[in-house]
């Protein structure tokens, strides 16, 4: 399912003295199957589009359309079901959205509300809970009981209870620790693959992005300013630096090594992995370098 | 939902009301919403909503907003007043249809009703428009000192105020967001009968109430780790300065007063 956005504008508080542009001109084509990534700095209206995505605001100005629907600022607010379903959102700190009093009940909960009977929302729950890296003894706990974690991961189990085609993350590893995010992130990672999913990720750490996204958005005051693959995004950290974001540690590290030791790399190595081959091919072209640095 | 609501929202200005002081401003709301039930007649009236507009002029703020803030009222105006125009009897009746009279006097009460509230409303709003809500809580403690001496816990009621007040935004943004979460799993606000729509509240007031508990935890410790032991003995940050400006302001009350006392029938 492809999401469009064409045009789009969107204005808080229209027509108070409280109006507020938050966006204006974006233009953005989401294809299927890709992991995009949504950059900016705070307040540049990343929260806004992600709001868009399913039609919990309607633009303003331009038209956004979701699969086969399309929204206006006159479409009607009646229906947007099914666009709920297959377009599941995380939200931010998602735990604070749990309410049920168990866990099995509040992951079954949006299936629930989209149709699916009791057992076939528990049967979903059992079946999510291993996908977010808790078992089954959890299913009849009190979610309020639970760990910031254990919560968190319960939460997304129940947006992805929803079987969405689309996963919208609004920074999904914010204020985890470093292993839990990379849980994290390697879960959406495997369900992007084995899955399918369409993912966009609304993020602050750019090691994530080169780590998983294959494409990007860079937004900056409410509109799109640069759209691409992270490789080519990445190139020009000093613009990314004037727009107050920053490269991934490879990346600055790579530059950093090829400036003081005039490795050269043939592409902009974005992962570690990438990193480490990029490093062993450069020394194994300049063997002389490679003994000296070994000898200091 | 909540862009609609402009009561008890606060404008930023530099204008002559908004530099009173906030308790010269919420004495004097009170004091209007007091003696707007001295007015009995159109002289009377007629006088308070020149004071009114006067008083919305001087804070440089659009009227449109003003009559904005009435309109979620209007309904609730307009009920009283009907009440009053169909079931006041009097000497002049134009209509009589077993227990629904119109007489003269239930009009005139009616028209009145309606300018009561709007100049109550208007005053109000100029109140929450002009003043910071903090600078709000300030006032309300300095008015109600004189309640020490029958033992109220002055101090504590304007510190649950003013964090109450510091809290409403907040928790606002938490309700649009917990809402906007719900949704995005599928639930409908606003849909279905009474109970259908009673139930999908309950996805948002338990994750409300839950944190909110988690926050005032958190408040508590972090006022304890600063060295917060209770009322007694603290220091003022934000000291209220009463000027000429303010007397001006009173004086103007109580010339209003005299005005109404004097037109009054």
């Amino acid at each position: 399912m492809d999401i469009t956005f064409e045009k789009v504008g969107y204005t808080y508080q229209k027509g108070t003295p409280f109006q507020n542009k938050a966006l204006y001109d974006i233009d953005l084509h989401i294809k299927e199957g890709s992991f995009t990534a949504l950059v900016g700095h705070t307040g540049s209206g990343k929260s806004t589009v992600l709001q868009h995505l399913n039609a919990l605001m309607k633009p303003s100005e331009g038209t956004v359309t979701i699969g086969d629907r399309v929204i206006t600022s006159q479409s009607n607010n009646k229906n947007l079901k099914g666009i709920r379903k297959k377009v599941g959102i995380v939200f931010q700190f998602p735990e604070s959205q749990l309410f049920e009093e168990t866990v099995a009940k509040d992951i079954a909960f949006g299936p629930k509300n989209f149709g699916a009977t009791e057992e076939e929302g528990i049967a979903l729950a059992k079946r999510m809970l291993p996908i977010v890296g808790l078992d089954e003894s959890y299913m009849e706990r009190s979610p309020f009981d639970l760990s910031g974690g254990q919560m968190r991961r319960v939460a997304i189990a129940g947006v992805l209870a929803m079987e969405p085609e689309v996963l919208v993350l609004d920074e999904p590893t914010a204020g985890l620790d470093p292993q839990g995010r990379k849980e994290m992130m390697d879960m959406f990672y495997r369900l992007y693959r084995t899955q399918g999913l369409t993912i966009i990720l609304v993020t602050h750490q750019m090691d994530d992005v080169a780590n998983y996204a294959d494409h990007m958005v860079v937004l900056e005051k409410g509109t799109v300013i640069k759209e691409g693959a992270p490789k080519d995004v990445f190139k020009d950290a000093a613009w990314l630096e004037s727009k107050q974001l920053g490269v991934p540690a490879t990346v600055s590290f790579g530059s950093l090594l090829s400036q003081k030791t005039g490795l050269v790399f043939n592409g902009l190595p974005l992962t570690t992995a990438d990193l480490a081959d990029e490093i062993a091919k450069a020394l194994k072209q300049q063997p002389n370098d490679s003994k000296a640095g070994d000898a200091e | 939902m909540m862009d609609k609501l402009i009561f008890g929202r606060y404008i930023p200005g530099d204008s002559w009301i908004h530099k009173l002081d906030p308790r010269a401003k919420l004495l004097s709301t009170v004091i209007f919403i007091g003696i707007i039930f001295l007015a009995n007649n159109w002289q009377t009236y007629l006088l308070l909503l020149l004071f009114a507009l006067t008083a919305i002029g001087l804070s440089t703020i659009k009227l449109s907003f003003f009559i904005n803030g009435i309109k979620p009222l209007i309904w609730l105006i307009l009920f009283t007043v009907v009440l009053q125009v169909l079931f006041t009897g009097g000497s002049t009746v134009y209509f009589d249809w077993g227990p629904i009279i119109v007489s003269r006097e239930g009009l005139l009460n009616g028209v009145f009703i309606f300018c009561r509230f709007v100049l109550i409303i208007f005053m109000s709003t100029l109140l929450t428009l002009t003043t910071m809500p903090l600078s709000l809580t300030d006032a309300i403690e300095y008015l109600l000192r004189p309640l020490k001496v029958v033992k109220v816990p002055v101090y504590e009621i304007a510190l649950m105020l003013s964090i109450a007040l510091r809290f409403v935004p907040t928790l606002m943004d938490e309700t649009e967001k917990i809402m906007n979460a719900q949704r995005a799993r599928g639930v409908d606000f606003g849909e279905g009968n009474i109970f259908q729509q009673m139930k999908a509240i309950v996805p948002i007031l338990i994750p409300l109430f839950v944190s909110s508990f988690n926050r005032a935890e958190e408040l508590a410790t972090a006022m304890e780790a600063r060295g917060y032991k209770g009322g007694e003995g603290r220091t003022k940050y934000r000291q209220l300065e009463w000027v000429s400006r303010d007397t001006t302001a009173m004086m103007a009350y109580a010339l209003l007063t005299v005005g109404l006392v004097v037109l009054r029938n």
